[in-house]
């Protein structure tokens, strides 16, 4: 009755094959590598790349232990962190600003191992170091900025159309325009309907003047509201990119979350003020009538601003009076370049606008020759003129030259902000967790040597307090660990600090299915069964205990995955594919190892247990 | 064979079922009490602040000197405790209105490197007070859906009445771990909150064993007297609800000293729930059932009649 049929032993081998293969690539562990990626993702990867990261390491002298391509990038890994840095720095310089050169760890198991799809688990933030960033989209903001956009277009919609309005202002997201009678007010309503039925128009009427009131229909702000995370999300992945992480975490939470993790970044300051920072750029004309006045600039310095200019400040306290038109924004820019002056020898960036934006650039510079034209900077809510430059001629081609940096690091930093794109709307951090590389190898030694020694502590007792049974579950105990190991990398989960805590938790309640047989076994041996009769009978009436048992501890797992946010999470997962191994393990595996030992005996007069 | 228990004859555990619950429902009050008037000392996790752990390697941290310069550097707020071992700080800032919080922690790191360049950041961390709330409301929610879902399970597989006892077991489990963490002002983190959660698993896991012998006894003894029968499941099963409280505890404990400061809050825990999670899943789960009146019949299944075919 002991016995197992041939299919069951083999389902059992294959699985524990399994296992053990895709266990295997975590013991191999992790070797330093460097990463090299285009900016631009339209970039091909190709031989060419990966020859020019050969040509660059052996001209500085670094051996690489193997350079690999994949569709991402070319990847070289080294011996050690000192050959690492090295050959970042070498490749930095050499392959210019087209490329992002980013450290990074890769599985050191052998070939045939990654080939099969046998990876390390992936370890979380607390175990390597990093950052984690849960940051939030400042979402009626993004409506503000919507209707700001309306604004403008609706002014250049009814001068085109010849509708005359004596007004058009924007108060939060509502845009009001105003008119001298209603027959002005249908005609601008007809033409604003026809070209934007997105918007909502309510009719209001203040004393003499006639209003019209336009706000986003419903599900006009829900698309605003989705573009604009959207834009934020491509934003944050094009900064993070420029500051040279390998395998950055990008994902939406919620309608107006976004999660932000870099593994392995050292410099967090530098990272939050990179991801933090909503600069923008605007081009406006300079108000050449208002700024003659010297006394309208005094009263706009004292809070007069005159109509249709808005007052802001060069970096030396000058104050410019520039009009409210925007000529042109950053979503124009196709490239920024940090760089230098060929006259003055001053730091400079160096902008590329597209088609559209050189078009409306060239138009602007022709008709406004002589006129000063104001580069603003809007950063954190803060504008500042960084340079308003006369314009001598036309400029033509879209390429345009911003002087008035302090220094070539500004113009750098300046560069990389125009170049990631604007964000949307401003986004807060409304959660960090950050974790130095130093606490992250301390944190791993710790979770992994309390395992340890909680599994030999356990293996002591069992072994001594079942003798050969005992044996018998801690193997299968071991089998539970290389199943739920295994797992957790065939599913690339992350590791995290609490799941280790969780494999460990789950071993030592693991062993209660071991128990609850042993214990069983003994009791059936006590009341008078054969030993045969008792090992058969322990099995099958602990199941349904084991079941039972197991499945509440499962809807306490299942509850905590949904429930529960970052390390809670990484918990629940290990807690529940826990109990799912060491069902199989406690029970089938356990079960076969017996059945191997007892099975055959004819006349079995005593177990070890 | 090595026997823990060697029982002859069954332990009379429901006569002191009235002192036991007696026991358990003044650890009730006392931990409500405890939570009523000091509630518990949650962490940055639910209250939102930031968190920060520094090093100075190889040299033992000057705390008071790391107090007056953040006192300078107009941080006076902020609290600054050893974390481990002599050379690891940890420093708790409360929330504070206008300042972007994620910036917060890097002017403090800046003013602590002004004064003594050696110090080395191990980590930060810094939750919002909105995000905060958020947690500890789908911490909350996810207590009572686990309740919840297992009071269902049990009602289910076993019996209304079992399920009720093992529920107050559970809930007895939680609120003494609860109120322990309240009486010792510990910090309430995010994991201690998974801990305690692991701990209702485990807690209902170890009744669940009990009550299925209980109900086999049920089934099968011609025993009447529900007591009796009780008291025949719960010795029969008490070498295996020991053994396992000790293995479970090995691994715990293990990391309760080996697991650093990051899992000594969630061992502790776990270590707490464990011992009071045996003690209800013996001697509180089963009185409640009982006194709600469970019986022989409620586990053998009805004949059906079939009034249609009566003339």
């Amino acid at each position: 009755m002991n016995r197992y049929p041939l299919w069951k032993y083999l389902v059992i081998a294959v699985a524990l094959v399994i296992a053990f293969v895709y266990t295997l690539p975590n013991f191999y562990g992790e070797v330093p590598a460097v990463q090299v990626t285009p900016v631009r993702t339209t970039e091909k990867v190709d031989g060419a790349l990966m020859q020019r990261v050969e040509t660059v390491l052996k001209a500085g002298g670094i051996t690489p232990l193997g350079v690999a391509m994949d569709a991402r990038g070319v990847k070289a890994r080294f011996a050690d962190p000192d050959t690492q840095i090295k050959a970042k720095d070498a490749l930095q310089q050499n392959l210019g600003q087209g490329y992002t050169v980013a450290l990074n760890l890769l599985s050191a198991s052998p070939e045939w191992l990654t080939s099969i799809g046998a990876l390390p688990m992936y370890l979380g933030l607390d175990l390597r170091g990093g950052v984690h960033f849960l940051m939030q989209v400042d979402m009626p903001k993004a409506l503000e900025k919507a209707a700001e956009r309306y604004q403008g277009d609706i002014r250049t919609l009814l001068r085109e159309k010849k509708v005359r309005y004596t007004g058009i202002g924007r108060e939060g997201q509502e845009v009001a325009i105003r008119f001298r009678d209603a027959a002005q007010r249908d005609e601008a309503r007809k033409a604003i309907e026809s070209a934007y039925p997105e918007l909502q128009l309510d009719d209001g009427q203040s004393g003499e003047e006639m209003l019209l009131a336009a706000t986003l229909k419903k599900q006009a702000q829900v698309k605003t509201q989705e573009d604009a995370l959207k834009q934020n999300l491509t934003t944050l992945r094009n900064r993070v990119n420029e500051l040279g992480v390998a395998e950055p975490v990008i994902q939406q939470q919620g309608i107006d979350r976004v999660v932000v993790q870099l593994p392995g970044v050292q410099d967090t300051a530098k990272a939050k003020e990179i991801l933090g920072r909503t600069a923008t750029l605007e081009i406006r004309m300079v108000d050449e009538e208002k700024m003659q006045d010297p006394a309208a600039v005094q009263a706009a310095v004292a809070g007069q601003v005159p109509f249709g200019t808005e007052i802001y400040y060069e970096r030396n306290g000058v104050p410019v009076l520039v009009k409210k038109t925007v000529v042109l924004t950053g979503d124009y820019i196709t490239d920024a370049q940090p760089g230098f002056d060929n006259q003055s020898n001053q730091a400079a960036v160096h902008v590329n606008l597209d088609g559209r934006g050189a078009r409306i650039f060239k138009n602007v510079t022709r008709e406004n020759v002589g006129k000063r034209m104001a580069i603003l900077l809007i950063e954190k809510g803060k504008t500042e003129v960084v340079t308003a430059p006369v314009i001598r001629e036309e400029i033509g081609g879209g390429r345009v030259q911003i002087t008035g940096m302090d220094s070539p690091q500004e113009a750098n930093d300046v560069a990389l902000l125009l170049r990631a794109g604007a964000l949307a709307a401003p986004m807060e951090i409304v959660e960090e967790r950050t974790v130095g590389p130093s606490l992250g190898k301390d944190n791993i030694e710790k979770g992994f040597n309390s395992t340890l020694y909680g599994f030999a502590a356990i293996a002591v007792f069992m072994v001594i307090y079942y003798q050969l049974f005992g044996i018998v579950s801690v193997l299968a105990l071991a089998t539970n660990m290389f199943l739920l190991v295994a797992l957790l990398s065939m599913m690339q989960a992350t590791l995290t600090l609490p799941g280790i805590a969780g494999i460990a938790l789950t071993l030592g309640m693991a062993i209660d299915a071991n128990v609850i047989i042993a214990e069983r076994i003994r009791e059936e041996l006590r009341n008078g069964m054969t030993p045969q009769a008792a090992l058969a009978a322990g099995y099958e009436r602990a199941w349904d205990t084991i079941l039972d048992s197991n499945i509440t501890t499962l809807i306490a797992g299942i509850a905590l995955f949904w429930l529960g946010s970052g390390p809670v999470r990484g918990f629940a997962v290990v807690l529940c594919l826990g109990i799912l191994t060491s069902m199989f393990s406690a029970v089938l595996v356990s079960r076969a190892m017996v059945n191997l030992t007892y099975g055959r005996a004819k006349r079995l007069t005593k177990l070890s247990i | 064979m090595i026997e823990l228990f060697h029982l002859k004859q069954d332990i009379p555990f429901m006569r002191w079922a009235r002192s036991t619950i007696f026991v358990s429902v003044a650890f009730i009050a006392a931990a409500i009490g405890l939570l009523a008037s000091k509630g518990l000392n949650l962490g940055v996790d639910f209250t939102g602040g930031t968190v920060m752990e520094i090093g100075y390697p190889g040299k033992a941290a000057d705390i008071p000197g790391i107090r007056q310069v953040l006192t300078q550097s107009g941080y006076g707020d902020a609290q600054v405790q050893n974390f481990g071992t002599a050379s690891d700080v940890l420093v708790r800032l409360p929330v504070k209105q206008g300042v972007t919080s994620a910036q917060l922690s890097e002017q403090v790191l800046l003013a602590l490197k002004a004064a003594d360049p050696a110090v080395e950041m191990r980590r930060v961390e810094f939750v919002g007070p909105q995000v905060g709330q958020e947690l500890l409301e789908d911490g909350s929610l996810a207590l009572l859906v686990v309740a919840m879902g297992i009071v269902i399970y049990l009602a289910l597989r076993f019996e209304w009445r079992m399920a009720a006892g093992a529920i107050f077991a559970t809930a007895h489990d939680i609120f003494i771990v609860l109120g322990v963490w309240s009486l010792f002002q510990w910090e309430f983190s995010l994991t201690v909150l998974a801990a305690v959660l692991a701990i209702l698993g485990y807690s209902v896991n170890d009744t669940v064993v009990v009550f299925d012998r209980i109900r086999e006894n049920f089934r099968k003894t011609r025993l009447t007297n529900v007591a009796a029968i009780m008291d025949n499941a719960k010795t029969a099963t008490l070498a295996r609800t020991v053994i396992t409280s000790g293995t479970t505890s090995l691994m715990v404990l293990a990391m309760l000293f080996l697991g650093g400061e990051v899992l000594y809050g969630f061992a502790l825990c776990l270590i707490i729930g464990i011992v009071v999670g045996t003690y209800s899943s013996v001697l509180v789960a089963s009185p409640i059932t009982m006194w709600l009146g469970v019986s022989r019949e409620d586990f053998i299944k009805p004949v059906k009649t079939e009034s249609g075919a009566v003339v």
